[in-house]
């Protein structure tokens, strides 16, 4: 007989070693739709990893995909630590690009304009973030709800600016003027296109670490998550560590908006993230809600999508398969966990 | 502008618009409904819908039957209700990750599937989907008959649905243990009633659900399988239980309520209120969702155990 029994702690090489077994969990299971469309599966991870991690131009590219998935990651983790159901890191990064493109189309010296683009997409983020928080705060409306609902509801304002004011008159497309040149983020390395938005990223993920784990506010949104009874009896207003994390937590996937803008396309179109907020739940579970871990796993699954591409030209494997991916790594790594709160048991038959 | 809209309420066609675009709404929030009685929150609703309406398609596509369709779309549903309940109640892991989870994976399989199936084509394949079936009689009733009578015959069944979910909840004895083991899992284990199996089998017959709510998508509204078959429906499914208090007949009128939001927009949208983008009739049906539960929210009591798993073992 086995049972599960309570586990008091965890050891530290977990933390490295369950994401790796989720992910392994996950490729052997996609293995199968890959042999389902008839290619080889060796030959297509293979592919895969060459096209994301094989060569330093490679290597560039998956840096630059996994910047917004940094700060989604960030962003949910910091939500999920105060158990603030954030899923509307999507419609946050919209808005962040809305209003970091709307700022870097005025004419001003570039290094402000890039401030000012960050600052403008922070808040817009963050204002969006507020909203279901206050809703679950005053009127216990359920955050998880009104959340996904506003990701909608910003796509078809973004929308409507694509298709109306900001339509190009000149091509009819849908998409907004491009930003000034000189508010585009300047590229580090000639001859890719490696961001100065991709520095950020990777030093904003230590500086949310420490506000969590170091500063007032970050022990506060961890006692909030853990047990609010207790957060209340210590003199914490739980309602008030809510409203700031959905700040902070919608600042940074308005900050994945701004990225993208000002690094990457310049402008606005409806397709500027494919799912970045959603997959941003992927990072932040893969990552034990660490925002230091939260790197590695956005470069994963940044890996994962440019592979998913090159191996869908070389294989004909559909590249809808990094979307399978995701999915599966989440649910693999929610399993995964299972682990650090339960171990199993050989017990006697009695 | 007060009298456009009078207007546009009592013609057969406005009418007929919202009963269809009630239909996939009201099998799917009693799918919602039906899970979150027995203490689950499924937010796979939406990757589920999304498979369903594919294999749905699919199954119809390559068979040209349209109930064959109906069936792999309530069987896809019932499968991934059971794989949502394997995670959070069988190993009772958080009900809002695992869903966001099975969303991720069944729209990730279905994308995935569908263009293994169908390739890449310059116009996407359809299929003759559902004609209307006029029910004799019923149907010669000025205005209420051709609105009403005269619709699919998956509508109809989402007529019926809503009485049999209410009888099925409050008359029958597994109706009973659904909502003891949503309410009060620990008294439903001590009567002897199996929280585990209940769950599991709440959660599946949530899943057809969403699955007759997906197939009526994409073989009886679009007749065609597309990335944005179901576009927020299943999210705003989740919301419609909330506001109909997890009641079968108040989630229903809720779908309703819902559908005549919708069918208005999409009245002004083409009604020549030309000046005004059409993104924000879009728009309104989700703020409207949004403004409803704030409204509902502050007295809305989910069932005692929504969210909580249950391990026998722990007190």
């Amino acid at each position: 007989m086995f049972r599960l029994e309570a586990r008091i702690s965890t050891p530290a090489w977990f933390n490295l070693a369950l994401p790796l077994l989720a992910i392994a969990a996950t490729l052997i299971l996609c293995s199968g739709l890959i042999a389902l469309a008839g290619a080889g599966v060796i030959e297509a991870y293979g592919v895969m990893f060459s096209a994301s991690l094989g060569d330093s131009y490679a290597i560039t590219e998956t840096l630059v995909r996994a910047t917004p998935m940094i700060f989604t990651g960030l962003a949910v983790a910091v939500a999920f630590r105060a158990k603030f159901w954030n899923i509307g890191a999507e419609g946050q990064l919209l808005a962040g690009a809305v209003a970091s493109c709307a700022v870097g189309a005025i004419p001003m010296p570039g290094p402000l304009a890039m401030l000012l683009m960050a600052g403008a997409g922070a808040a817009a983020g963050a204002a969006v973030a507020l909203i279901p928080a206050t809703l679950r705060v005053k009127f216990k409306v359920d955050d998880v709800v009104s959340s996904l609902l506003l990701n909608s509801v910003i796509f078809y304002a973004l929308m409507a600016l694509i298709e109306g004011p900001w339509k190009d008159s000149f091509s009819g497309y849908p998409i907004s003027p491009p930003i000034e040149d000189t508010a585009n983020f300047p590229v580090l390395m000639e001859g890719t296109r490696l961001h100065l938005g991709v520095v950020v990223a990777l030093i904003a993920a230590p500086i949310v670490w420490f506000l969590i784990v170091r500063t007032t506010l970050g022990f506060r949104i961890r006692v909030t998550g853990e047990n609010p009874e207790a957060a209340r009896y210590g003199g914490i207003s739980v309602e008030r560590v809510l409203l700031s994390t959905a700040l902070l937590s919608g600042a940074l996937a308005g900050l994945a908006g701004v990225g993208e803008v000002g690094g990457v396309h310049f402008q606005v179109m409806s397709d500027i993230s494919p799912g970045y907020g959603y997959s941003g739940i992927v990072v932040a579970m893969l990552a034990r809600l660490n925002p230091l871990g939260v790197v590695p796993a956005a470069i994963f699954l940044a890996a994962v999508m440019t592979g998913a591409e090159a191996m869908s030209r070389a294989t004909g494997v559909p590249a809808f398969l990094s979307d399978v991916i995701q999915g599966t790594a989440l649910l693999a790594m929610l399993v995964a966990l299972l682990f650090t709160a339960y171990r199993i048991r050989r017990i006697g038959v009695a | 502008m007060m009298s456009v809209v009078l207007e546009q309420i009592f013609q057969v066609g406005f009418l007929a618009a919202i009963i269809r675009i009630a239909t996939p709404l009201a099998f799917a929030t009693l799918g919602e409904m039906f899970s979150e009685r027995a203490g689950v929150l499924n937010l796979g609703i939406e990757g589920i819908m999304l498979l369903s309406a594919m294999t749905g398609f699919t199954a119809t596509s390559l068979s040209g039957s349209l109930w064959l369709g109906v069936l792999a779309a309530v069987l896809t549903g019932m499968l991934m209700g059971a794989l949502h309940a394997l995670f959070t109640v069988a190993l009772g892991l958080s009900q809002h990750v695992c869903g966001i989870g099975v969303t991720l994976f069944s729209s990730g399989l279905a994308y995935f599937l569908y263009r293994l199936i169908f390739g890449q084509q310059s116009v996407p394949p359809s299929i003759k989907g559902f004609a209307t079936l006029p029910i004799p009689v019923l149907s010669d009733i000025p205005v209420l008959g051709p609105a009403v009578f005269n619709q699919f015959a998956l509508v109809y069944m989402a007529m019926l649905a809503i009485p049999l979910a209410a009888f099925v909840l409050y008359r029958t004895p597994w109706g009973l243990s659904v909502r003891m083991v949503g309410e009060n899992p620990r008294a439903a284990d001590s009567a002897g009633v199996s929280v585990i199996a209940t769950r599991f089998q709440a959660v599946i017959l949530g899943g057809a659900l969403m699955g007759l709510a997906g197939a009526f998508l994409s073989m009886a509204q679009f007749n065609a399988f597309t990335f944005g078959v179901v576009s927020g429906r299943g999210w705003v499914a989740i919301a419609l239980v909330v506001f109909g208090r997890w009641d079968p007949w108040r989630s229903a009128g809720a779908a309703l309520l819902f559908a005549f939001v919708d069918a208005l927009q999409l009245r002004m949208q083409a009604s020549g209120l030309g000046h005004i983008p059409y993104e924000a009739f879009l728009m309104l049906p989700f703020i409207f969702t949004i403004v409803a539960m704030a409204f509902m929210s502050r007295n809305a009591v989910a069932p005692s155990a929504l969210l909580k798993p249950f391990r026998r073992e722990e007190r």
